[in-house]
């Protein structure tokens, strides 16, 4: 085994060593095509002869698939200096920007434009390089223009993982991609915490992941109120029989949550807030929606308040800051403004939406200016107010307001006919109410009122 | 118009907007199956609150998630009691 790395002064164990502190017994990374026990991922490179190279360096790891991500984040963390982690949809037009901003070396990848092209596994010697307490960087799940990339640390990352109170080894799953926040604290629940994990796939449908986790044992599962909503309305849900239930990324209703513990009775349901800049926040364990307003007063790593009507989190599970911005993450008092609305009713929290207006459907994000955008280019609109209508299926769906002369039937069907061809189908509105008026804040703009 | 008419007139229409192929509709039609993605289950379930009053999901006791067309139908006819 390797010389532990946690040794060297000021050094923080790596990835690696964390999992084989843990064992690697019987554990393995699974995705559709393959299945990666994590003893070779421990042992084995897929970087060729280059992987000396990229010690010290900043490393852009860009992949089709979500299990050669999940390879290299294990082969690099305490190797490279700065791990920048892109999304499966990164635009690759922001590609440039990118790399000026988190001053990227070696773009590593599956893809032909990369520096550096995976290639098939062989031995390696793990010990010769020298540690680095690596940066990992990953982006926020914005709307449109520049992704904002924040940065974090292994530490903080794992922050909030638990040892394991079950005996058996979990094996986890998540219908998330680990190259998000979300997804990769599942990732990293199952290789620091000592299970396996089972990754979903693009082209896979709810129907056949549900059958793939339910054949390899999935005990533990997670996913977004809208995944779990999917999963909730297809045959293949009996596949599966975990004994731990998460949800997390979206607001959690009180719908799902009932209709989780009817449908897994006896399972604990648990529903976690966090977000890529704030960490981990808490997790609520009671199967309400909203999380209870003790949580304010609570001590420890992470401290909660509200003000402004919105969700501040200060915590060492946050993000440093911001990479390749002047923009600050944290206020005077270490606080992170979340941007999310929160309403106190009786001795409980409960969860309004974004303070920005920004609309989640399914976890996608839509800007509402985006769509305003679009539906203003019309001759006949005025002014348009582009928001969120709760939904009991994708959280919410995206409606507008329209001022417009002459507002008839025929101007509605070109206004939506408009959207569908500029717009991608989860931003288009689906219905469109002609308004008088639409309110104006005194400082000018729309008045954005939650729907 | 009966409620199992209109959520059929709303799934077609959904589907043409959409432009998705719909499934013939019978009451063993799995919706994840239909041809409808989860975006187009959304619109279809607030278009029927428009059209019915109503949305089971968010004013039932007993929310589940129906598999079938035939369960779908059975689940909005019981909201409207």
């Amino acid at each position: 085994m390797n010389a532990p790395q946690a040794s060297a002064p000021g050094l923080k164990a790596s990835l690696a060593d964390r999992i084989a502190l843990s064992g690697v017994e019987g554990r393995r990374l699974h995705d559709v095509r393959e299945t990666v026990p994590l003893a070779a991922a421990l042992s084995e490179t897929r970087l060729g002869g280059a992987r000396e190279a990229l010690a010290g360096r900043n490393v852009l790891v860009r992949t089709k698939g979500q299990l050669a991500a999940a390879l290299l984040l294990i082969e690099l963390d305490g190797v490279a200096r700065r791990l920048v982690i892109a999304p499966p949809d990164l635009d690759p037009a922001h590609l440039p920007a990118v790399t000026l901003d988190a001053e990227i070396d070696v773009v590593v990848g599956d893809d032909a434009d990369c520096d550096l092209s995976l290639s098939a596994p062989r031995p390696h010697g793990r010990s010769d390089l020298p540690p680095h307490s690596t940066e990992w960087v990953m982006f926020t799940s914005g709307t449109t223009g520049r992704p904002k990339m924040v940065a974090h640390t292994l530490d903080g990352l794992t922050g909030a993982i638990k040892p394991s109170k079950d005996d058996a080894l979990p094996v986890w799953g998540t219908f998330y991609d680990i190259r998000r926040y979300g997804g990769l604290q599942m990732l990293l629940r199952a290789l620091v915490g000592g299970g396996s994990m089972i990754l979903s796939s693009a082209e896979e449908g709810v129907g056949a992941f549900l059958a793939r986790l339910g054949a390899l044992g999935v005990t533990h599962l997670s996913g977004t109120p809208s995944h779990w909503r999917k999963a909730l309305m297809s045959p293949a849900l009996h596949a599966i029989s975990p004994r731990y239930v998460r949800l997390s990324g979206e607001i959690a209703d009180q719908a799902v949550l009932d209709a989780l513990a009817a449908a897994f009775p006896g399972v604990p349901v648990g529903h976690a807030y966090a977000s890529t800049e704030a960490g981990v926040g808490f997790e609520v364990d009671d199967g309400l929606e909203g999380f209870p307003a003790a949580y304010l007063d609570r001590a420890g790593e992470v401290r909660m308040k509200v003000e402004d009507g919105t969700l501040r989190i200060r915590s060492n599970r946050a993000a440093s800051g911001y990479v390749g911005s002047a923009e600050t993450l944290h206020d005077a008092d270490g606080f992170i403004d979340t941007g999310d609305l929160v309403e106190r009713r009786g001795d409980r929290f409960y969860f309004m939406g974004r303070r920005s207006g920004v609309i989640n459907v399914g976890g996608l994000k839509i800007s509402p200016e985006e769509v305003e955008a679009v539906i203003n280019r019309h001759p006949a609109v005025r002014m348009s107010l582009v928001k969120g209508r709760r939904n009991p299926i994708t959280g919410a769906i995206v409606v507008a307001d329209v001022v417009a002369e002459p507002s008839d039937e025929a101007l509605r069907d070109e206004l939506l006919a408009l959207c569908r061809a500029a717009l991608p189908p989860f931003k288009a509105p689906t219905s469109i109410r002609f308004v008088e008026a639409l309110a104006v804040t005194p400082g000018g703009k729309l008045e954005r009122r939650l729907a | 118009m009966s409620i199992k008419t209109t959520i059929a007139a709303e799934m077609r229409r959904v589907a043409g907007e959409q432009n998705k192929t719909l499934a013939p509709i019978a009451d063993d039609l799995v919706l994840l199956d239909c041809g409808l993605d989860s975006l187009c289950f959304a619109i279809l379930v607030a278009r029927l609150e428009d059209a019915l009053g109503f949305d089971p999901f968010s004013t039932e006791e007993d929310v589940y998630f129906p598999t079938t067309f035939g369960e779908f139908v059975a689940f909005y006819e019981r909201a409207a009691g």
